[in-house]
């Protein structure tokens, strides 16, 4: 018996909207299962899951605080998978924006007056060094031909081990009895905050801009063009002149930039200091994020929003349902494995043949 | 797919423009109404460690206190995406949350700022506001009654430690073990491996071998897992428990073990709120308070556990303080002058080592 | 015995903690190896490798076999690369964002499999001994005193060698992860081969867990892999997936870090941060030494590793 897959001719929109649907459903009745086997009540942990999060102003302001930084990566990085070249380092592209720009924050610490360049040239510093951190692995495929995915990888972990680094090193708080962190920022190094006493703060304004603008510039500009082309066609591409280097290192530093930049926000925003760790790993979960989201900058929003609703309500559940944090991990896992299962199903018509070898 | 985002995007936006008061959720505590306490833990409750340990006090909490408490916690919380966590116990009625770990600090202070009438209890900071009280325990006592077993019964003359990061707490357990080892064999020698980790059982377990094969036959550890005492039993070689008693895991190998006991201080603090007596506070609390246990000394001669003993209740009656001067600097400038005593914050920033150990301390 | 005051059993006993610490990297990348050289980049190694720690620790408490639970540490890893093996290779879906997922299933599932056996502890698997061998000053204990999971690894190496470059399979393997789609023209079962190799690297992940659990360190801890998994991706790079260099980076891998620790310990301090990079660093300096070695054949990756592929008709 063999399995065949063959691309559906006519994709249906129905199908496309739905496949994600019923792989949501399906993990609900999977996790329900287990939720009651455990000894709770489905429904109230589908209330709590799904339903709380989304009542209060608060909440809502938490999911999309926590989507932010995702929608923002993923965004970057749906224009390196579009043209079919594998970031997968934008953890450390993250950490390397956060540090970098945050530096700007410890060293304008003190500073006279609140000035206002204090936080453009945090941002512009976290965008621009996530960007030369994501130009490395390019750099060395374009030139050198080494695989852009392992190399990518491999730079997470120097990033990090090099913020600790300088967490715990040069850039501890002098006053701060040694303790690993840095200075908190003057309020001028920090992202304002968009509601009296909310914690919505302006990083998640910009993340929406980025997406909208990445629509725009994937669906109207010359670059977009090119990168959707290069994707569905690479033979065509080079056909058509256009270079696989340039390109390469095109998406690299715009999906390097988009994970500096949401490095620096989280780092201005939420947490306003730098310490040995600032990802509870945004960089990797972006990756599923952008897949889930189709490559879409719309749909990654939607993506990430979801993504950032388990992860709240999961604490929900561990607060109200002394639910354990592990079965929020596995279900939001089971999820990402069904609804990336339940894509292949909507792109590709699959028939069992019986005899035949595959 | 359109609608379900449009949909999504609308709500959001909704979120955005309803502003709402932040304090409008939190809860003034009536008399008579149960107390919901909250815990925070940055790693997994089933570490065996740190976080395991807080975890029992908020079980002893619940025993101790009954009906009148409702406990709950957030376990493996990331210290830089906190301040969700800790405002969601604030904003689900929660009258007093603990936040456990040095890195919640500035999170717990903004939610803090949000929820006046709502108290907090962080550990081992140094932050504190009108509903914001730290507390933490004095290891380095424990640690120097280690000290003077590790000093007794070494045969090599070489001890092995293994740090996590050179921070105040971990620095002042070493010097303090040293000093607590001079005590009873001035040529006492200590190897210090940094791991770079608080809990990563193999690594831990490397370190532990590297110590030994190079003459330690003593370890102390100030990182989470069992590992390293585990190592020591395989080579028939002594060691200190770290956080909770491990005596399980080494029955031949552990001497004692440095428990956090937050117990009472947890049910107390509890209990002060109950009664509407709770005041922002920092607390050190040591062997005295009960806050410092060590486990039963075992794997011992008897003059050595009488002496261990005795140490421990001159510690616990202010007869013997760890850092009673003269205490010299590696490079032999005093640091405590001789009949004096280490003032907290010395020992709360301690960044240099004592005399007698070789090691340079990592910066 | 002593050269330059240095003992020999110091060096010996160094030598052994290199190779312990060297086992679970080599068996999990000769697993992904496999994989990868039939082009399927598994990223959920290190989920499949903590579930494989979770399930061997817990049947072997439950039964009290080491033996069994080695198996059950394989077995767990070889159903979570199965899901993994029908999400990319039936399905096509993405490599990357479903090995991602894998690693948070697996982390997931783990602690609901390990929570009741936390605080719980078992003797370590056995070690040979063999009379007049094992004791033999300088190396016996280094050859006749392991574990057997360490005798495994390297007989794995040298399977997975003679596999890969002595067999037929392991050509019509090499082959498809270099070109799916002139391999499927020449009427080769692509999907089969790929499912396979991916079910044999989970298992190999899922051992590799177990040994961490069984023997490294005798206990079930959440997390207790702490990125041995990615580290073992790493080495797969790092030997230019070569069996042989596999088992050599291994040893060079695990060898750092206890080299460091030792290094510590005998007053050689360095920043640990950066000693901690080094895999990192050196696994992307050698694949810049390779492709700058071969310049114009680009690099030694199997050519289609990580490309989806779906056969159309």
């Amino acid at each position: 018996m063999r399995i065949d897959l063959t691309p559906r001719t006519n994709r249906s929109a129905l199908m496309d909207a739905l496949s994600p649907i019923l792989a949501f459903l399906a993990a609900l009745v999977v996790g329900g299962l287990v939720v009651a086997v455990m000894g709770r009540s489905p429904a109230a942990a589908f209330v709590t899951y799904f339903v709380a999060p989304l009542s209060e102003v608060w909440s809502l302001q938490e999911v999309a605080v926590k989507a932010a930084p995702l929608a923002l990566i993923a965004t970057g990085l749906a224009f390196c998978y579009r043209a079919n070249i594998w970031n997968i380092g934008a953890e450390g592209q993250f950490v390397v924006g956060g540090l970098f720009g945050g530096w700007i924050g410890v060293a304008s610490h003190g500073s006279p007056g609140d000035p206002l360049w204090v936080l453009p040239l945090m941002l512009l510093v976290g965008t621009g060094a996530g960007m030369l951190y994501g130009l490395i692995p390019a750099l060395l495929k374009v030139r050198l031909g080494v695989s852009e995915i392992l190399t990518s990888l491999m730079l997470v972990y120097v990033a990090e081990l090099l913020l600790d680094y300088m967490a715990r090193g040069p850039l501890r708080d002098p006053a701060g009895f040694n303790f690993p962190q840095s200075v908190t920022f003057d309020d001028a190094a920090r992202l304002p905050y968009l509601m009296e006493g909310g914690t919505l703060h302006a990083g998640v304004a910009i993340a929406l801009a980025v997406v909208v603008l990445a629509t725009l510039v994937l669906g109207r500009t010359l670059f977009g063009f090119t990168v959707r082309v290069v994707g569905a066609s690479p033979r065509a591409a080079r056909f058509a002149g256009f270079s696989d280097g340039r390109l390469t290192l095109a998406v690299f530093a715009v999906s390097g930039g988009a994970a500096g930049l949401a490095g620096i926000c989280e780092v201005a925003g939420r947490i306003g200091q730098l310490q040995p760790s600032i990802s509870p790993g945004y960089g990797f979960t972006a990756i599923i994020v952008a897949f889930l989201g189709r490559l879409s900058p719309m749909g990654i929003l939607v993506a990430a929003l979801v993504i950032a609703l388990t992860t709240i309500g999961g604490e929900g559940a561990q607060i109200d349902l002394k639910l354990p944090l592990d079965l929020t991990r596995a279900f939001q896992g089971l999820l990402l494995a069904l609804v990336l299962g339940a894509d292949a199903l909507s792109r590709y018509r699959v028939r069992l043949v019986p005899g035949a070898t595959a | 797919m359109r609608i379900v985002q449009g949909a999504l995007v609308a709500v959001l936006a909704l979120g955005f423009g309803a502003a709402q008061a932040p304090d409008a959720h939190a809860q003034e505590k009536k008399p008579g109404e149960k107390l919901k306490v909250g815990f925070v833990y940055v790693g997994p409750v089933a570490d065996y460690g740190y976080s395991y340990q807080h975890d029992q006090s908020r079980k002893a909490l619940a025993a101790a206190l009954g009906d009148k408490v409702e406990t709950s916690f957030l376990e493996n919380v990331p210290e830089a995406d906190s301040e969700r966590s800790i405002e969601s116990f604030a904003r689900s009625g929660y009258g007093l949350v603990f936040t456990t770990s040095f890195g919640f600090m500035e999170p717990t202070l903004k939610v803090a700022k949000k929820f006046p009438k709502v108290k907090f209890e962080h550990a081992t900071g140094y932050k504190r506001a009108p509903n914001v009280s730290t507390y933490s325990a004095r290891f380095y006592e424990g640690r120097y009654v280690c000290g003077v077993i590790a000093g007794r019964l070494s045969k090599t003359g070489t001890l092995g430690y293994i740090a996590s990061f050179p921070i105040p707490e971990v620095v002042s357990g070493i010097n303090a073990f040293m000093l607590g080892a001079q005590s009873v064999n001035p040529d006492i020698k200590i190897k210090i491996v940094w791991v770079n980790t608080w809990f990563d059982p193999g690594k831990e377990a490397e370190a532990a071998k590297a110590l030994l094969a190079q003459g330690a036959d003593i370890l102390s550890q100030h990182t989470d897992s069992a590992a390293p005492l585990q190592e020591a039993e395989k080579q028939g070689k002594l060691a200190f428990g770290q956080s909770s008693d491990q005596m399980r895991f080494a029955p031949k190998a552990q001497l004692t073990s440095i428990v956090d006991d937050w117990d009472s201080y947890v049910i107390g603090e509890a209990k002060a709120v109950l009664d509407g007596t709770w005041k922002s506070h920092d607390t050190w609390g040591g062997i005295k308070d009960g806050m410092v246990v060590l486990a039963p000394f075992a794997n011992m001669p008897d003059d050595v556990k009488a002496q261990a003993e005795a140490t421990k209740t001159a510690i616990a009656n202010g007869t013997l303080l760890p850092f009673h001067g003269p205490v010299f600097k590696q490079d032999g400038t005093e640091a405590v002058k001789a009949g004096e005593n280490a003032p907290d914050p010395m020992i709360l920033g301690m960044n240099w080592y004592v005399k007698g150990i070789a090691d340079t301390l990592p910066r | 015995m002593t050269i330059h005051g240095v003992s020999l059993d110091i060096v010996q006993m160094v030598l052994i903690t290199i190779v312990a610490a060297a086992t679970p990297l080599m068996i999990a990348a000769l697993g992904e190896l496999v994989a990868e050289r039939a082009g399927v980049l598994n990223l959920g190694v290190e989920g499949m490798m903590v579930l494989g720690a979770a399930a061997g620790f817990a049947v072997a408490v439950e039964t009290g076999s080491t033996l069994l639970g080695a198996l059950a540490g394989a077995g767990a890893g070889l159903a979570l690369s199965a899901l993994f093996g029908l999400l990319t290779v039936v399905l096509s879906a993405n490599q990357v964002a479903s090995g991602l997922a894998m690693t948070i299933l697996g982390l997931g599932l783990s602690g609901l499999v390990g929570a009741s056996y936390v605080g719980l502890k078992r003797d370590p698997a056995p070690h040979l001994s063999v009379p007049g061998l094992t004791d033999l000053p300088g190396l016996g204990g280094l050859l006749f005193g392991q574990d057997g999971f360490v005798y495994f690894a390297f007989a794995l190496a040298a399977g997975v060698w003679w596999f890969l470059w002595r067999t037929r399979a392991g050509l019509i393997l090499r082959a498809i992860g270099d070109d799916h789609t002139a391999t499927h023209a020449l009427g080769l079962q692509v999907r089969k081969v790929r499912v396979l190799a991916v079910l044999f690297g989970g298992a190999c992940a899922g051992l590799a867990g177990a040994y961490l659990s069984l023997s490294y360190t005798s206990f079930w801890a959440p997390a207790m892999t702490a990125g041995r998994g990615w580290i073992a991706l790493a080495l797969v790079v790092f030997a230019s997936w070569n069996p042989l260099r596999a088992v050599a980076g291994a040893l060079l891998f695990g060898g750092a870090t206890v080299l460091q620790l030792n290094a510590q310990a005998a007053g050689l301090g360095l920043p640990g941060q950066l000693l901690s990079a080094l895999p990192y660093l050196a696994t992307i300096l050698a694949l810049v030494l390779l492709s700058l070695g071969r310049r114009q054949g680009g690099s030694l990756a199997p050519a289609a590793l990580g490309r989806v592929f779906t056969p159309h008709r």
